[in-house]
């Protein structure tokens, strides 16, 4: 077995020195009846070519996104990711680290987590970032717990804006805390009310931009109705490219920043492993969860990183500890600043304008289908269409023309049929204008 | 000035003019080691006997420091969360938490005198 | 004088390197985009102006950037990392390689069902070994890492209790030797803690536990092995008296890796445990993650696992997304966004099919092997915490250092320099100065004696009375030495920021800011 170093002569020696016959026996603490029912109908032993065949002809069942026009969003979305991003995150220094508890041997991840935490802090605008939450959507409830302790309320608002997922995993754990989570219908129009739904016994309203309908909004007005009443304002961020062209939430007067950096860092991967983005202010800071890199010196005065302001965690704070979490999202996180530092400001705003323009020109070929209409309003590279049948057929007919157009709103939302129409789309800068024309043209056949 | 008053939890207590003054003990901040973090309550919290009244972390431990007897903040040592080695360095002196009012007075009765303190302490150790 | 006496403060191989912040040069970038064709804009009045501040950086700057950061980390790639209930075991590329085929990599979670077949497959046969090899009846495979799998795993309690009328039970009993994540997920269940003592064996107390079993009491997690390395001998006895106290059994999977092919831990009586793909299952540690923590769960609590969730139909694979619809009405909701930790499942599938039945019981065997043959070894100088023989991991105490000066820190620290990167020390918080070893079955018994070698050597030297000097000053051939952790946490610099100049673009204040 290839991975298993001991050869039989050495465990003989081993068990010898152990002073017991045979590995078994080490095992004499199960109860012998646990032992013995233990049967197990499962094959043995493979080669790597045995695997690889095996894990391939399930790959092969896929019809993945490298393979087909896709127009997929929703919260992941297809970037072009740079050879030497890959090459360097399965450096096996920085893939096979465990958590940098040892400092002297683990200033290459706290460092890389230094530039991260700052990198975070630049994009969204904010103060402080912790070293990652596992996505967005955990964030997004880790979050909505840190404003009720920071304002001591229990009463949380959800935008219908915000991605459903995010709203569903925010609700389920508030639900178990006692925490009242109000979540307002799906806003196709991005005309929701907000700011009349402030009130003084309120710990945070949570925003989405762009919106989960695409939708682009200016948060000002509504942080400041939040501050009045003494709640904060969380903005979810599920595209962070997005940031290299529009207002960033701190700018708006955000509290905390949530968000999920898959788009820059990791292919799609059916939607996970991503990275959770969690920034805020820094009077906020003892609050936060997660892990933190700080900056220090080492003995001989040279600069250095640790993890920091630990009391905060789990392994210290136990059952008073702001969050549960202990293993983030490390890998993604370093392999999302590794992006951005490849990018730079010019390359991130590049990107970014070439992800609106792309979406621009498929907005206008998508509205000129007959029967096709984009819903108003500014977007970045997500937005929404009626069409004039179900959305969810439309995306299955494409499918089968080898399509992957986009999201029916139903896939989120099946007990609003006034939604069944809405298809929800993204272009990025992977999308040719021959992608575009193929779309366009499989969808005014679809739906005429 | 009254004598000390000790808590099984290692906080002193000292009356002072009608207001007591509350800290951690020497000892306290020799378990805690370099002291990192304070958050003092502010002026007019309600404290009860044995609730929490304020936090002290270290690198790798933090802690609540309680209540030793119940009654209302006067005021918090506001130069502790800027210079938290203040504790460390002069824990029953400077580096007091907050200061406040003798709710019931006869609390204190059932606190440690130093004689007390010091045998509790050597037991602890022991 | 440890720090190179170079005018760079280089030493040969070993390179500083500044931030990526102190290396800009504004206009400089990694990646040469297309020309931004033109159209409209859409952006309302929404527009970003003011500069970002990200540093500008040319490709081969930023591939030898991260090299040398790679460069100043230690890794299993690199060396023996024999860090107590880490698990960190070899990570084989095949995995790697599976996770990248575009078949699974370029895979959106909302594409139609029908496109991703092969995906939902996966996902299914993961879960299939999963609970063939715990016997258990259900897994809910979407938490993201341990301490999220303990969470789902306490609020299928808490659904469960508050099904049968029995919401007013909000007391988790959790042994003190537990990993903290244990009481931090039951706060976050709604739940109260209590602790539980062990017992001088290294065991839970099970009398004391047996006692404190009310009818407030939800749940009792308990970590098997435990984290003394030690099997809970009396498990099913504890499982029967949690059952009869109409409370459930959670387990701690954090060391399955002990158990795997030995034996099902539904024959243990166990209501509920998470399984760390990322210790266990071979998912790399990444520094961090990510990982991924699939729950079983007993017939009494499958029910109850949230959303998402594969369905196998006649002929093809759908996927639970709402809980009262696809889904039944009692799944408690949704812990993670999409489809769960795809790309994990891809590699700890492709980990198991490689290993086998035959090979998973061979690896848990030669975990334990090695673990028992480090104990042999070390007791010729340190001194076990416990008696007899140990499960995965091996904890010793103190004792052995009483008197020298020297701190099991210092052990720790004086093991770098060596090569080696240290045991988890100081947990469990019930053995005195603990030192925590799991070698994990994926080292050699040359590796094993190697580390036992320079670790015997360090105890020798330790105990010579006359050098805590010596081992406080280390480690001195590390990237860096002992860092002031009490400096970063009284005055937290937690990110860079452009130090203020008169003169010069903003490269120079930031090269400035370096010095």
């Amino acid at each position: 077995m290839r991975y298993l170093p001991l050869s039989d002569a050495n465990r003989r020696d081993m068990l010898a020195a152990v002073g017991v016959k045979s590995i078994d026996d080490l095992f004499a603490d199960i109860p012998a009846a646990a032992r013995a029912a233990a049967r197990f109908e499962l094959p043995n032993t493979q080669g790597e070519l045995e695997v690889e065949r095996h894990m391939s002809k399930l790959a092969a069942k896929n019809l993945p996104m490298s393979d087909a026009p896709s127009f997929l969003g929703c919260g992941n979305y297809r970037h072009h990711s740079p050879a030497s991003l890959d090459y360097l995150i399965q450096r096996g220094e920085f893939l096979t680290a465990y958590t940098p508890y040892q400092p002297e041997i683990a200033q290459g991840t706290l460092q890389a987590i230094y530039e991260f935490q700052t990198q975070v802090t630049l994009i969204t605008g904010m103060e402080v970032a912790n070293a990652s939450m596992y996505d967005g959507a955990t964030a997004c409830a880790e979050a909505a717990a840190m404003a009720c302790r920071v304002t001591k309320r229990a009463k949380v608002l959800l935008s219908g804006g915000l991605h459903p997922h995010y709203r569903d995993v925010t609700s389920t754990s508030l639900r178990f805390l006692d925490i009242q989570c109000d979540a307002l219908a799906p806003d196709p129009l991005g005309i929701e009310d907000l700011i009349g739904r402030v009130g003084q016994d309120l710990a945070c309203v949570i925003v989405q931009t762009p919106g989960f309908f695409g939708h682009l909004n200016d948060f000002t007005a509504l942080a400041a109705a939040c501050h009045a009443a003494g709640a904060l304002l969380i903005v979810a961020v599920p595209e962070p490219v997005s940031l290299g062209l529009v207002k960033p939430p701190g700018e708006m007067g955000a509290d905390i920043v949530i968000g999920d950096g898959q788009s820059l860092a990791t292919p799609s991967s059916f939607g996970g492993p991503g990275v959770g983005l969690f920034a805020t202010r820094e009077k906020f800071l003892r609050q936060m969860p997660g892990r933190l890199a700080g900056e220090t010196t080492d003995e001989d005065g040279r600069r250095g990183w640790v993890l920091t302001l630990s009391t905060r965690e789990q392994h210290i704070r136990r059952e008073k500890a702001t969050s549960n979490i202990c293993t983030n999202s490390g890998l993604i996180a370093l392999a999302f600043s590794i992006h951005l530092t490849l990018l730079g400001e010019k390359g991130f705003r590049h990107l970014a304008e070439l992800n609106h323009a792309t979406a621009v020109s498929l907005a206008e070929k998508l509205e000129g289908i007959k029967g096709v209409k984009v819903l108003p309003g500014a977007f970045f590279n997500e937005f929404a269409v009626t069409l004039p049948k179900p959305a969810a057929a439309a995306v299955d007919e494409l499918a089968r023309r080898c399509i992957l157009g986009g999201v029916p709103a139903s896939r989120f939302y099946p007990s609003y049929p006034e939604l069944a129409n809405v298809l929800i789309v993204a272009a990025t800068e992977m999308n040719t204008e021959s992608d575009i024309a193929a779309f366009a043209g499989a969808l005014k056949e679809i739906v005429s | 000035m009254s004598q000390l008053r000790f808590t099984k939890d290692h906080e002193w207590i000292r009356v002072d003019g009608g207001v007591a003054v509350v800290g951690i003990t020497d000892y306290a901040q020799s378990q805690l080691g370099d002291i990192v973090f304070v958050e003092v309550p502010a002026k007019g919290k309600a404290l009860k006997a044995g609730g929490e009244a304020a936090v002290v972390e270290s690198v790798k431990a933090a802690s609540e420091v309680y209540a030793p007897i119940t009654g209302e903040v006067v005021e918090g040592n506001v130069a502790l969360p800027d210079a938290p080695e203040t504790v460390n360095q002069d824990a029953q002196g400077a580096g007091w938490f907050f200061k406040m009012t003798l709710g019931s007075p006869s609390e204190l009765d059932g606190l440690m005198d130093q004689a007390a303190y010091d045998k509790y302490l050597a037991e602890l150790k022991a | 004088m440890t720090a190179a006496d170079t005018t760079t403060g280089n030493a040969g191989l070993a390179i500083e390197q500044a931030l990526i912040f102190e290396q800009n040069t504004d206009s400089a970038t990694g990646v040469d985009l297309a020309p931004v064709p033109h159209t409209r804009r859409k952006l309302g009045a929404l527009e970003r102006k003011a500069p970002i501040g990200l540093p500008g950086m040319a490709e081969p700057e930023v591939v030898r950037h991260y090299t040398r950061l790679s460069q100043k980390n230690y890794s299993i790639d690199t060396g023996f990392y024999p860090l107590g209930s880490c698990t960190m075991k070899h990570n084989p590329r095949l995995n790697e390689k599976m996770a990248r085929l575009p078949g699974f990599a370029e895979i959106h979670p909302f594409q139609p069902v029908a496109t991703v077949q092969g995906a939902l497959e996966v996902t299914d046969q993961l879960a299939k070994w999963l609970t063939a090899l715990t016997g258990m009846a259900g897994v809910a495979m979407s938490p993201a890492a341990g301490a999220h799998g303990e969470l789902c795993g306490l609020l299928c309690i808490r659904s469960a209790h508050e099904a049968k009328g029995q919401g007013h039970r909000r007391i988790v009993l959790v042994p003190e030797s537990a990993h903290g994540t244990n009481p931090a997920t039951a706060t976050l269940a709604g739940y109260q803690v209590e602790s539980i003592p062990a017992t001088a064996s290294g065991h839970v107390d099970f009398a004391a536990l047996k006692a404190r079993l009310r009818n407030d009491v939800a749940a009792v997690m308990i970590t098997n092995p435990n984290t003394c390395g030690l099997f809970e001998t009396e498990c099913i006895e504890i499982a029967a008296a949690v059952h009869a106290a109409g409370a459930y059994f959670y387990m701690d999977g954090a060391n399955f890796n002990a158990l795997v092919g030995r034996v099902r831990i539904a024959d243990l009586g166990v209501d509920a445990m998470h399984i760390n793909l990322h210790k266990t299952f071979s998912q790399p540690h990444g520094g961090g993650g990510p990982g991924a923590g699939p729950t079983v769960l007993s017939a009494a609590l499958a029910d109850f696992a949230p959303v998402p969730f594969v369905v196998a139909n006649a002929g093809a694979y759908g996927v639970a997304e709402h809980v009262g619809r696809d889904a039944g009405k009692a799944a408690f909701g949704r812990m993670k966004g999409f489809q769960g930790q795809f790309g994990v499942y891809v590699r700890s599938l492709s980990y198991i099919l490689a290993l086998g039945i035959d090979g998973l019981r061979q690896a848990s065997g030669d975990a334990v092997l090695n673990a028992n043959y480090l104990r042999a070894k070390l007791s010729a100088e340190l001194t076990p915490a416990f008696p007899g023989l140990c499960m995965h991991e091996v904890v010793f105490d103190d004792t052995w250092l009483k008197g020298t000066g020297v701190a099991t820190l210092d052990i720790a620290k004086a093991l770098i320099d060596e090569g080696f990167h240290p045991m988890t020390m100081y947990f469990p918080l019930v053995v005195h100065g603990a030192l925590l070893m799991e070698p994990t079955e994926t080292e050699s018994k040359a590796t094993l004696d190697q580390f036992a070698a320079a670790l015997l050597a360090l105890a020798r030297r330790a105990k010579r009375g006359d050098q805590a000097e010596w081992f406080k000053a280390a480690p001195r051939l590390a990237p860096r030495r002992r860092l002031d952790e009490t400096k970063a946490a009284r005055k937290p610099v937690l990110r860079w920021r452009p130090v203020e100049s008169h003169a010069g673009g903003n490269g120079g204040t930031a090269r400035q800011a370096a010095e």
